[in-house]
């Protein structure tokens, strides 16, 4: 493994945070859209009281492997803003309107008229976001942003085709949804009462077998969409380890749900999706971008990458510790 | 409009957007964090709303600065992938650590925000100076990046090609030093004398309030002492300017000519076509005088390269001398409000002062947007200036007009909000009559 494959690897546990941290910052905006029944309004306060003190800090995760991506590996990072400028200046406006929108609805102004109107923003944004980061995920595995797609003149192959496609989209899908399962368990532990907890164990389960389904379509239409992914998914060495232990995490998710241990559940369903993430991560290693780009023809000059090393250890013990105090003061199952 | 115009006003327009809330996210909790401190020592509630009313502002302009920046950081790429390309290995590393900054702040504003009754007093006060610490620290890597821009170095071309790449000497660039103090004071002078202004323009009408009073007093401590430092770090960034990039300070100062001597022209109208600039104010030997602390230094002017190569003088020179007028009323203020808290008068008694002080209000973003215009506008045609075009490092997407229209939409639409939301929530509290006629002689409590 060389130096090169370690930062890429770290951008994607970067990556990774955000999709179970973030993440279900998003999949709670879902929730908030699809409140229902008698406790409507609780299961939007109680979705606005997890997201509240942390979704700022679990959003730089974002910043983070971006950052860590132009660093560390520039021609990946130029190739991905130019061919997938569309859908990533759809996921920034989707950002943008989510974070304030959720900050104008809990500073706005409390019991008022357009209290409501900014959640609606909010919720939309947080369905938006995802599914068009997915999407541009799907583009990525599928291997249509080779460098054969630059400049050729014609302005939908080249900006539009790679992402606008059923595999792409399918993938869109597979996020929103996996966010959405994730909130749902991470609230079963966040709610106090007991039909709250009941409502989002529900949905949990309910989001957990729709997960299984857009995982299926997605794996289907890869047989023609992504023949990178779905040889890697299916052949490789590491393919039937890998999904047997996501096998076990998904069905430890969905018992834990069962028997209500969310806890467990809350553990189980952040390393399915997590698992699932690594296992796309190995389907296209070498390449960060395929079928062209490998990490080591990315990777910028070995003094950067070496120093980045360093910057990361560094940061780590600021940030690992700071972490950790915010995640005991707003997370803990007591507290 | 041509894509290239398009692509750098939609930068333009994000950068401006967000710098406001920048600004506001390294000053403002330094405030809010005295507020608490001395609701801490003097046990005086008044402190504790102080306190919590800035957290209040600090929350909605610390949210819209953190998704306005993540639209920056995807920019760089959708809009510029071939500067990216090109300068990511190189300046990536302040970047990067600007990233832990930003990440450090945004985990303990969460603390100081929702954990007024979870952790202890002392952790609480402890969590909002590292915000205040970490969003300086933010500011200071990414202007340090950007100084790279002006200065690049760090690196050498083989062929076109990138080698040497040395990080640390990237970030260590001639510009850093000056460009991050300026920016620093810039954003504690511009957030303080908004606040104080505010709350200067209350007290005109209601001199005995004692919420306004007090805050205006920290608005103050924080805003005056960086207003008078302001001039002497614009000082050394004209030397730098002088000795690193001339053809900006030519431009800044619209000196077309070479000359010994030469003179600082304030106002006026540059006339590129005819070389001159109509009904300016001249002051002999001035400008070699600031620029190299010898009035008779030669200063070299836009002659210096064919005018291909130059930046828009007239909107350099304009926004110079806005910046320069703006940062000047603001350290003159801050000079007197200081004559007069030695002198120990009642400042809010003082009509001439809180009226001077209102005026002030807008005056410190003025300043910085247009030193930002300076700097940015200043640095065409060149992107990496000397080494890269700005032409040259645009996306070849065409039709940048439709995301730079829609950005542009977007970023009225939020800041029309956040007005509105600040005005309702921040200034017209309802919690101020509860301390309306409530007097505090000065120097009691405090």
């Amino acid at each position: 493994m060389t130096l090169a494959d370690v930062l890429a690897g770290i951008v994607f546990v970067a990556l990774n945070a955000y999709a179970v941290l973030g993440g279900a910052d998003f999949g709670g905006g879902a929730w908030d859209l699809l409140a229902l029944g008698p406790r409507k309004e609780r299961q939007r306060e109680l979705v606005a009281e997890a997201i509240g003190p942390v979704w700022e800090a679990n959003h730089v995760w974002l910043i983070l492997a971006i950052v860590l991506l132009f660093t560390c590996f520039p021609p990946a990072f130029a190739r991905l803003g130019t061919l997938l400028h569309i859908p990533l200046s759809l996921v920034l406006i989707g950002i943008v309107l989510r974070g304030s929108a959720f900050t104008f609805w809990r500073y706005g102004s409390p019991g008022g008229e357009d209290e409501r109107r900014w959640g609606v923003v909010f919720a939309i944004a947080s369905l938006m976001t995802p599914l068009l980061l997915g999407t541009a995920a799907g583009a990525i595995a599928s291997g249509a942003l080779g460098d054969g797609g630059r400049g050729s003149g014609d302005f939908y192959d080249t900006y539009v085709a790679p992402w606008l496609n059923p595999f792409a989209l399918s993938v869109g899908l597979f996020a929103l949804i996996a966010f959405a399962f994730l909130a749902a368990v991470y609230l079963t532990l966040e709610a106090r009462e007991r039909e709250l907890q009941e409502d989002f164990r529900r949905r949990a389960l309910a989001s957990g077998a729709g997960l299984f389904l857009a995982a299926v379509l997605a794996l289907l239409l890869s047989l023609d969409g992504a023949p990178r992914v779905r040889d890697g998914l299916i052949f490789a060495a590491w393919a039937v380890p890998l999904h047997l232990l996501t096998a076990v995490a998904a069905a430890s998710a969905l018992v834990a749900l069962w028997v209500r241990r969310w806890g467990v559940a809350r553990v189980a369903a952040a390393a399915q999706v997590s698992l699932i993430l690594w296992g796309w991560a190995l389907s296209q290693y070498p390449y960060i971008l395929p079928p062209d780009l490998s990490i080591a023809g990315a990777a910028a000059p070995a003094a950067t990458l070496r120093l980045m090393l360093g910057v990361l250890a560094v940061g780590a013990v600021v940030l690992l510790p700071s972490l950790f105090y915010l995640f005991r003061i707003f997370k803990r199952p007591d507290a | 409009m041509p894509d290239l115009l398009a692509a750098r006003s939609q930068m333009a327009v994000s950068l401006a957007f967000h710098i406001v809330f920048a600004v506001i996210g390294i000053a403002m909790p330094l405030m809010m964090v005295l507020a608490e401190r001395r609701w801490q020592v003097t046990g005086h509630a008044i402190y504790l709303d102080l306190a919590k009313r800035w957290a209040k502002g600090t929350a909605i302009l610390f949210a819209v600065g953190a998704v306005s920046g993540t639209v920056l950081s995807f920019e760089l790429g959708l809009l510029w992938p071939r500067f990216m390309e090109f300068a990511g290995s190189i300046i990536g590393m302040p970047f990067s650590l600007e990233g832990f900054a930003f990440f450090t702040e945004a985990i303990f504003l969460g603390i100081y925000l929702y954990g007024w009754d979870r952790v202890s007093r002392r952790a609480h006060l402890w969590a909002g100076v590292a915000v205040a610490v970490s969003g300086a620290a933010s500011g200071i890597f990414v202007v340090i990046a950007n100084a790279w821009m002006n200065a690049p170095t760090g690196f050498a071309l083989l062929n076109g090609q990138v080698v040497n790449v040395n990080p640390f000497a990237a970030m260590a660039n001639a510009a850093a030093v000056s460009q991050t103090l300026h920016m620093t004071l810039a954003a504690y002078a511009a957030t303080g004398f908004a606040v104080a202004g505010i709350h200067a323009f209350l007290l005109l009408k209601d001199p005995a309030n004692a919420f306004h009073r007090r805050a205006l007093e920290i608005a103050l401590i924080v805003g005056a002492p960086a207003a008078v430092l302001q001039p002497i770090s614009g000082d050394l960034s004209a030397r730098h300017l002088a000795a690193h990039q001339p053809l900006k300070l030519a431009a800044a100062e619209a000196l077309f000519r070479t000359q010994a001597g030469a003179p600082l022209t304030l106002g006026g109208w540059p006339d590129v076509a005819a070389r001159e600039t109509g009904f300016a104010v001249r002051v002999p030997y001035a400008l070699s005088l600031l620029a190299f602390h010898d009035p008779h230094a030669v200063v070299r002017g836009l002659d210096q390269v064919p005018e291909s190569d130059w930046p828009n003088v007239p909107a350099v020179h304009f926004s110079f001398d806005v910046m320069v007028a703006a940062g000047s009323y603001l350290a003159l203020v801050a000079l007197w409000t200081g004559w007069l808290a030695w002198r120990r008068t009642d400042l809010a008694h003082n009509r001439w002062l809180m009226r001077a002080l209102a005026v002030a209000t807008p005056l410190g973003f003025i300043a910085v947007e247009a030193g930002w215009m300076v700097t940015e506008l200043g640095r065409q045609p060149w992107v990496i200036y000397g080494v890269l075009r700005t032409a040259d490092a645009v996306t070849p997407m065409p039709g940048l007009m439709v995301p730079f229209l829609t950005f542009t939409l977007l970023y009225c639409f939020l800041g029309v909000i956040v007005a509105w939301l600040l005005y309702r929530h921040i200034i017209r509290s309802p919690a101020v009559p509860e301390w309306r006629g409530f007097y505090m002689p000065p120097g009691s409590g405090a």
